[in-house]
Formats: structure tokens, C-alpha cells, sequence
């Protein structure tokens, strides 16, 4: 299991690897002069001389050869200086620090959410395959994956924010400064974000336990006696939860992706929203160390997957 | 005396083997939620190609004074704050959608099975470059990775669906590589080797046609996700913005007014979701058609 | 001897989009206690969807549609499929081991686990008394050193041991009856050989029966003491080992046992084959199934129904209008 464990690990540092390059290198596209950019507006109206330029360029490493400013920023990185925000005057790890933890919030309710609900509901349709609940669960599928997330925000705050008053329509409160607003604020948000995941989940927990009832091995857990319960919570759950696992990695990148709308629905300040208006600002330091993190945590969180899946099936480990 | 009769003739044996094509189209048109799908597909697509008979108004250019008007026998479903009216906009919206939709999976479909299949076929150093670079474009949302390339490359429906199709690329990649995988171990392959056909014919003319209805249902579901990921690049003003008629701008831009022109937002999202679903019909009943143990797979 | 289980007219059959396929189409048998019995018939003929429907293991697009089981003066078939009284008899009085040990067994539990479930479940033993009792199961059936086997997964033994395992199961809570469903077909030979030991082995130190469904004669042979000749859903022959193979009067019998290889007969002898296919079970003909292949048929055959069991002496019966000890058989022209 530790050779395993290690195997992956290093595989997972070499894509991450490979994801600064790309990181680094993606920004290098924007058009025009990148200390131009970096110095922001002011340098753009040309409110600084040549020789300031050229002072400023040597002083940011900007002359060095490519490899060079990329060894650096790596180097930087790994000391945790993540570099100062262009449009906002700020250390970049003083701002996430102020917008993570709310998409992270955010995030961890909708992921709770949408693989509870989602292996239910799969289940249910799996086990009472062909009743009218197996129907509402494919219906529900159908609808978390193809409907558009911010529409669906949309709705939700006509209908239960503007015509019924029950919920906020914006923003966002800490649970720790009000837990009972912060929730209130978070119910339309979450279901948006983890819509998708749910359906995912319940088609997938669905046709998994559909293949696992129909095993030999499922076979002789009845040819055992034992009741309903114990074949399906004992015998197919289990097995039928692997696939599962993996729908966890992958709904952490739809969940970060998805972020990206929600947040500007709904006006929440989190790190979705930090990179959009980054984007806008052409902030380049936001936007490499924020995209950065985003994919250091989804390479981190497949990793979990990966070994989890040894855990589930004693098949792979030795794979 | 016993008369010979041929009674084998009288007793049914085995039925006979039905053409394979046939078979798949008899399961693929059954369930008439999958023809649903079609016909809905077949409507967009007569709505994309038709949309300038089939719009009443000017989707581009609206009239100033009939700024966000309801509802009306002149403006169907109503105007925006340029005086556009919504239905027209919606119309030639199908245009976008189906266009950036088509165009990016045929480019993200051919570079990916190109990159998957080599990875797959050639094993060893090429299998770990690609797919690795693939893993690692994989770590990022797909939403978000296209949005960093679309803000690079600037505005423009170009550069939206090269940006979007950069970003699809690693999923037909990884899909294609594990069928590569699976396929090269059939002994059919290694027939073929032994027979002395080089790389490239091994490649093409036998794991490739193998691969291909696979990769056809998931270019089909795929389709789905890149309308959905397209609305909310213009819905976050990237890529097709106003006056360009694109409906994840047209939620965006109705957003503003959602008390008094809830219809605004409310329409161009339902368009929407109706694509999306029936891409999805249709993928679903492909893949069932084809071969239902790709549940799990695809 | 006491007839432990007794079955009546036992009928299955399977909803197909092509047609209804009577895969079981009204067969009687009985088992006494301590006896090995067989039940033989090549695939598809519906010897292993029969002893499924005894444990009403049978789901969708399957339904068991007439005939009696008694097993302990009650009807099984009575019970619901899959409620307290039916599960009180599988695996506690009824056991049965399947034919693929590869997928019998659930990858992600120890075989400790699948063991003591059952020992939990119909003997109420705890926690240590279980996994002794497990250890010592795994003994008997000739898998040493148990404690340290115990918290294997399945794909730790081979084929021919996870067979052993499956048997163990069957027999961990001292059923009165065994079913094997072609427990050695996926094995190779010599294993086939030491299971079939081992089984008889286990039924004797357990005092249970065994029925050994198979479509290998020469497995039968050595082991049964009766045997049920199956053909496309219905018992053709019946009889006891020794009338089987030495007086076999069932045309498909006779076809089966031309076509055995033995080692002391002449050389130069062909091995003669049945001709035709088996029948397809949908739509299947009122009158004798086995007719298209048959080399002694005659003129009743096509006219009547399919025969009934005739009683010819003791316990042997057969299915079919013609005495084949008389008619001489006629093997089809080329």
C-alpha cells in the first residue's frame, strides 16, 4: 500500500509540475509589454519615463532570459511569496487568504450535498429499478446536468428572493459571525454549485449498483439467506462506490469552475470572483498564483482519490 | 417404415444473426425520448441555419425608444435595453451555440484521438509526455482554463472556440487512450504486427475504427458541456459579447432587470437547457444503442 | 432412506423479447437424505435455472410459474421469494456453490468476512466464535494454516481454493442439503478431481446430501448414486448410476455416452456425436424435443405429446415411446 502511496504522490508533483509551465507560460500570451501590464494603468497612459521603464524592467527581472524569470517565480512561490496584486495594491496571499476560505466554504457544503443526496437517489433508483422513483431520479439527473447553473441562481433568487421573500438574494456572511443569516445566504449558492454534482453522482451510483446487483457474487450473498439490507448495504455498496470516488475528484473542478459563476451571481467574495475580475483587470500576479492554487488543490484532491481507491478495492493496490 | 420428413426445418433453431447496423439503429430509434431529442435537434438546427427568415427584428441593431418592453404581438418575447428584441437575439443565438458547439468538438475531438491514440499505441516515453501534460490540463476547471485562454486571446468567436477546445482536448485525449489500451490487446493486433503492418496502419485502420463509435456518443455528450461552458464565458463577458447574440450574455445582460423584464433572463436560459438536454437524449441513446456497458464509462 | 426434498412439476420460465423461453418446463425429482444424486444435461438444457428455483433465486424477466417443492413437509415455493422463512432455509438448510469461483466470491470483503457472516447470521455466534469456527472450516477443506488466510481478499487463492472457500461456505452451518452447480467446470482436472473428493468427503462427515449438477458425465459417474438425465427443460431419463450407464434406454442417453471416450474399450471405435443442435426453447414443439436428432424414432413420436416418465423397473424411468432395446437405431444419412 505505501509503494502505492508513493508511486502516485510523485506522479502527482509531476503534473503539477507541468502545471506551473503552463501557468507561467499562458500568461506570457497576453498581448503587449509585460511590465506595461504589470505597472497597470499608470504605465499604460504613459505616466512613467522610458528610463524608469528600464530601471523597473532590470528591477523585475524582466531582462533575464524566460527560463530565468520562471525559476524565480517558482523559487518565490515555494518561499510562499505569491507576489503583490496588481489591481488591488495587495500581498496575493493576503487576498486569498480573505477569499478562499468562503468559496471553500461554499464548496465543502456543496460537495457534502451533492454526493449525499447523489448516491441516495442512485441508489433508491437502482434498488426500485423501473418504479416511478427510478423515474425521478433520471429526471433529476437530467435536469443538474444540463441546466445552466447561473439561470438556475437566477430563478432561484426571483422565485425565493424577489416574489417570496423567504431567502437574501446576495452577498455573503461568515457562520461565524451569524450562523443563522450565513445559512440562509448559503442555501441558494450551494444547491446551484452542487446541482451538477448530484445528478453526476445519482446516474453514476445508478447504473453502478444496477451492474453490482446483477454479479455472481450477489448471487451468493442471497444464496446465503441473508435479507435485502445486508446484501445491498454489505455486498453492493462497497463495490458499487468506487466509481463514486472518482466523481469526488472530478466534482471538485466543477465545483471550482462553477464558483466562477455563482460567485458573481449571487455577489459572494470569493476566490471564483477574485479571478474573474482579475482576468478583467489584467492582474497576472492574481491570476497565475490563484489558477495556480485551484490546480494544486484539484491535482491534490484526484491523489486522495487514487488512494482511496486502494482502500475500496484491494484489487488495485498491487496495480 | 418411418418417412423421412425433415423435421429440422419444422424446429426452430437458433435465430439468425442480424446485421449489426441494423440492430444498432432498431435500439437507438426505440425509445421515443431519444427521437424527442432528435427532433428538437433538428428544429435548432433548421432555427441556426434559417435564422434570418425565422427572426422577426434586426437581433444586432434595436430600436432605442422600445427599450425593455414587455411582452408584446411586435416583440414576442420582449426587448433589452437597446431596444433588441429577445426573440430574434435568441434565434440567431442557436447560430453561436451550434456553431462554437460543432466546430470546437471536431477540433478538440480530432486533437485529442490523435494525441490519446498515439499516447496509448506508443507506450513508454510519448504515453508519459502526453499524458501527464494532459493530467495537468486536466487540474484546471474547464471553465477556468478556458477562460484564462479566451481573456488572452481577446474577444471574438474565433478565440473562443480555440480556447474552448484547447480545454476539451485532455477529455477525448484520456477517453481515447484507455480505449487505445483496451483495443491493443486484442489479438487481432497482434496479428496484425506479426504480419508486419507498420505503426501508422495499425493505428488507423485497425484501433481507430474501433474507437470511433465511442468517441462519437462522447463527442455527442461532450456537446452538451461546451454550450454550457460557451454561455458562461459570454455570460461572464468573454469571448461573444453584446451586440453579438449569445444566450449566456443575454441572462447576463437581462440579470439587470429581473423585476421588471424577468423574461429577459429567463429565456435565453431555457434555450439553453432545451439544447443541452437534447444533446444529451441523443448521446445517451447513442451510447445505449451502441453498447450499454459504457454506462460506466461514458 | 427419507425423501428429503421432493419436487413437483417444477416450472420456470423467462419473458424474452423474442418470446417466452420454458427454460424449466415441468420436471419431478426427489432427493433422500445422505444421498448423492446428479443431474446432467448439457448447456441450456435448464438444470441450473432449475436448482435456482428451488432457492428462489430467480429475478426478472425470470418467474417461477408452477410446481412444488417440499422440502421438510413445506412447500418452498409458497414462501415469499425473498422473505424470513425462504432465507431461513438458504444457506442453513439448503446451501449452494456455484460454477465460476472467480466471480462467486465479493472482491472487496476478506474471506474471514464472508464466512463468519454466515456463522453470525444462521448459527448467532459471535465474534471469535465465528472466526474460530471459520478457521476451522477453512481446515477441513484442505486450506492449511487458516489464521493466517483468514483476512485474505479472493484474488489471494486460485481458482481451484476459492472453490474450496466456497465450499466451506456452503457447508458452515451444517445444512441438510448441498447444491452444486457445476462446482469443477471452471477448473482444470486434477483440481476437478480433488473438489469432487473433498465433496464427497464433506456430505459424508456431515451427513447432508448432495446434488451435483453437471453436464460431465464422467463426474457423475464416480460419485452419484442416482442421476437425472435433462433435456431442453425436462427430465428425459432417471435412474440409478449403475442403470445409467450400464442400461441406459433414453436416446439421448445412448447419444451421450457414444460420444465418451473410454480407456477400456477397442481402439478404432468412432466416437459417435448427436447430430443437430439443441432446440431453442421459445416456441417449443408439443411433441418430443430431442425428435430432429433422434436416431430411433417412429411414427408416434410425431404424433403424440411429448412422453411422460414410464416407469420401466425400480427406479428407473424414461421419457420416450420406443423400446430401444428392440429398435434397431438408424443414424441419419449424410
Amino acid at each position: 500500500m505505501t509503494a502505492y502511496i508513493i508511486r502516485r504522490l510523485i506522479l502527482a508533483l509531476i503534473v503539477i509540475l507541468i502545471v506551473t509551465l503552463i501557468v507561467f507560460f499562458i500568461i506570457r500570451l497576453l498581448p503587449g509589454d509585460p511590465l506595461i501590464i504589470f505597472l497597470g494603468q499608470q504605465a499604460q497612459q504613459g505616466g512613467i519615463t522610458q528610463e524608469e521603464l528600464e530601471y523597473l524592467r532590470e528591477e523585475y527581472g524582466l531582462n533575464d532570459p524566460i527560463w530565468m524569470q520562471y525559476l524565480n517565480w517558482m523559487g518565490g512561490l515555494i518561499r510562499g511569496d505569491l507576489g503583490t496584486s496588481i489591481y488591488y495594491h495587495e500581498n496575493v496571499g493576503v487576498l486569498m487568504g480573505e477569499r478562499f476560505p468562503v468559496t471553500l466554504h461554499l464548496g465543502v457544503l456543496a460537495l457534502v450535498f451533492s454526493n449525499i443526496f447523489g448516491v441516495a437517489l442512485g441508489m433508491i433508483a437502482a434498488i426500485r429499478h423501473g418504479k416511478w422513483i427510478d423515474t425521478v431520479s433520471t429526471v433529476i439527473a437530467y435536469i443538474g446536468v444540463t441546466i445552466f447553473t447561473p439561470w438556475l441562481g437566477i430563478l432561484m433568487i426571483y422565485l425565493f428572493g424577489l416574489q417570496l421573500g423567504w431567502l437574501p438574494i446576495a452577498g455573503y456572511t461568515s457562520p461565524f459571525e451569524d450562523f443563522w443569516l450565513s445559512s440562509q445566504k448559503v442555501i441558494m449558492p450551494v444547491i446551484c454549485l452542487g446541482i451538477g454534482g448530484l445528478a453526476g453522482a445519482a446516474r453514476i451510483m445508478r447504473s453502478s449498483m444496477l451492474e453490482i446487483i446483477r454479479q455472481d457474487y450477489i448471487r451468493t450473498a442471497w444464496a446465503k439467506g441473508l435479507r435485502e439490507r445486508a446484501v445491498i448495504l454489505r455486498h453492493a455498496l462497497k463495490n458499487s462506490l468506487i466509481p463514486i470516488v472518482t466523481l469526488a475528484g472530478i466534482g471538485v473542478g466543477i465545483i471550482f469552475g462553477g464558483s466562477v459563476l455563482i460567485e458573481t451571481v449571487f455577489a459572494i467574495p470569493g476566490l471564483g470572483r477574485l479571478l474573474v475580475t482579475s482576468i478583467f483587470a489584467q492582474d497576472y500576479v492574481v491570476i497565475q498564483s490563484g489558477t495556480l492554487v485551484i490546480a494544486v488543490i484539484i491535482i491534490l484532491t484526484n491523489l486522495l482519490v487514487d488512494i482511496s481507491y486502494g482502500w475500496l478495492d484491494p484489487r488495485i493496490r498491487y496495480g | 417404415m418411418v418417412e423421412e420428413r425433415n423435421i429440422s426445418e419444422e424446429f426452430q433453431e437458433a435465430p439468425p444473426r442480424v446485421s449489426e447496423w441494423k440492430r444498432f439503429w432498431r435500439v437507438f430509434f426505440q425509445r421515443r425520448i431519444v427521437i424527442f431529442g432528435l427532433v428538437i435537434l433538428a428544429i435548432l438546427l433548421l432555427t441556426a441555419i434559417f435564422a434570418e427568415w425565422l427572426a422577426p427584428h434586426d437581433p444586432y441593431r434595436g430600436i432605442l425608444k422600445d427599450s425593455l418592453e414587455d411582452p408584446s404581438s411586435t416583440y414576442l418575447l420582449g426587448t433589452d435595453i437597446q431596444g433588441r428584441d429577445t426573440l430574434s437575439r435568441l434565434i440567431f443565438g442557436t447560430r453561436t451555440a451550434l456553431a462554437v458547439g460543432f466546430i470546437t468538438t471536431g477540433v478538440a475531438a480530432f486533437a485529442g484521438i490523435t494525441l490519446g491514440l498515439m499516447a496509448g499505441y506508443f507506450g513508454g516515453i510519448t504515453n508519459m509526455i502526453i499524458m501527464r501534460i494532459m493530467d495537468a490540463l486536466m487540474g484546471f476547471p474547464l471553465l477556468l482554463l478556458a477562460l484564462l485562454l479566451a481573456a488572452v486571446l481577446g474577444s471574438g468567436i474565433q478565440n473562443v472556440i480555440i480556447a474552448l477546445s484547447v480545454a476539451m482536448v485532455p477529455g477525448y485525449a484520456r477517453v481515447m487512450h484507455g480505449l487505445t489500451l483496451s483495443i491493443r490487446e486484442n489479438d487481432y493486433i497482434l496479428a496484425e504486427t506479426a504480419m508486419g503492418a507498420s505503426a501508422s496502419r495499425t493505428m488507423l485502420r485497425h484501433i481507430l475504427p474501433n474507437a470511433l463509435a465511442p468517441m462519437i456518443v462522447l463527442g455527442t455528450m461532450q456537446l452538451g458541456t461546451l454550450i454550457l461552458a460557451e454561455a458562461g464565458l459570454s455570460f461572464l463577458g468573454i469571448g461573444i459579447t453584446p451586440p453579438g447574440a449569445a444566450w449566456g450574455a443575454m441572462v447576463n445582460d437581462g440579470y439587470r432587470y429581473l423585476r421588471s423584464n424577468p423574461q429577459l433572463s429567463f429565456a435565453p436560459g431555457l434555450a439553453i437547457m432545451i439544447v443541452v438536454f437534447a444533446f444529451q437524449l441523443v448521446g445517451d441513446g447513442l451510447r445505449d444503442a451502441l453498447d450499454p456497458r459504457l454506462r460506466g464509462l461514458l | 432412506m427419507t425423501e428429503l426434498l421432493k419436487v413437483d412439476g417444477l416450472a420456470t420460465y423467462f419473458k424474452t423479447e423474442s418470446g417466452v423461453v420454458k427454460a424449466v418446463d415441468g420436471i419431478s425429482y426427489h432427493v433422500r437424505e445422505k444421498e448423492i444424486v446428479g443431474l446432467v444435461g448439457e448447456s441450456g438444457c435448464g438444470k441450473s435455472v432449475s436448482q435456482l428455483s428451488i432457492m428462489q433465486l430467480i429475478s426478472s424477466p425470470g418467474e417461477i410459474v408452477g410446481g412444488e417443492v417440499i422440502f421438510e413437509g413445506m412447500d418452498l415455493l409458497k414462501y415469499k421469494a425473498n422473505g424470513p422463512q425462504m432465507r431461513s432455509v438458504r444457506g442453513a438448510k439448503i446451501a449452494m456453490i456455484f460454477q465460476e469461483p472467480m466471480t462467486s466470491l465479493n472482491p472487496v470483503l476478506t474471506i474471514g468476512q464472508q464466512l463468519t457472516e454466515m456463522l453470525d447470521l444462521h448459527l448467532h455466534m459471535n465474534r471469535e466464535m465465528a472466526r474460530e469456527r471459520a478457521i476451522e472450516l477453512l481446515g477441513i477443506v484442505g486450506i492449511p494454516s487458516g489464521e493466517n488466510r483468514i483476512d485474505d481478499y479472493p484474488h489471494h487463492f486460485s481458482g481451484g481454493m476459492r472453490q474450496r472457500v466456497m465450499i466451506a461456505m456452503g457447508l458452515s452451518c451444517n445444512p441438510r442439503m448441498l447444491i452444486a452447480d457445476e462446482p469443477t467446470t471452471a477448473l482444470d482436472v486434477t483440481t476437478q478431481a480433488q473438489l469432487l473428493e473433498l465433496m464427497k468427503d464433506m456430505v459424508d462427515k456431515f451427513q447432508a446430501s448432495l446434488v451435483i449438477v453437471t453436464h460431465n458425465l464422467g463426474v457423475v459417474a464416480r460419485y452419484a448414486q442416482r442421476i437425472y438425465i435433462m433435456y431442453a427443460g425436462r427430465i428425459v431419463e432417471s435412474g440409478t448410476t449403475k442403470d445409467i450407464f450400464g442400461d441406459p434406454l433414453h436416446p439421448y442417453t445412448i447419444g451421450l455416452l457414444k460420444c465418451i471416450p473410454r480407456l477400456d474399450e477397442e481402439e478404432g471405435r468412432k466416437l459417435v456425436p448427436i447430430e443437430g443442435l439443441p432446440p431453442n426453447l421459445i416456441n417449443m414443439p408439443s411433441t418430443c424435443a430431442f425428435l430432429p436428432r433422434c436416431s430411433y424414432k417412429t411414427d408416434r413420436c410425431y404424433r403424440e405429446p411429448w412422453p411422460p416418465l414410464i416407469h420401466v423397473h425400480d427406479e428407473h424411468y424414461i421419457s420416450c415411446y420406443v423400446n430401444t432395446k428392440e429398435k434397431i437405431s438408424e443414424p441419419k444419412t449424410k
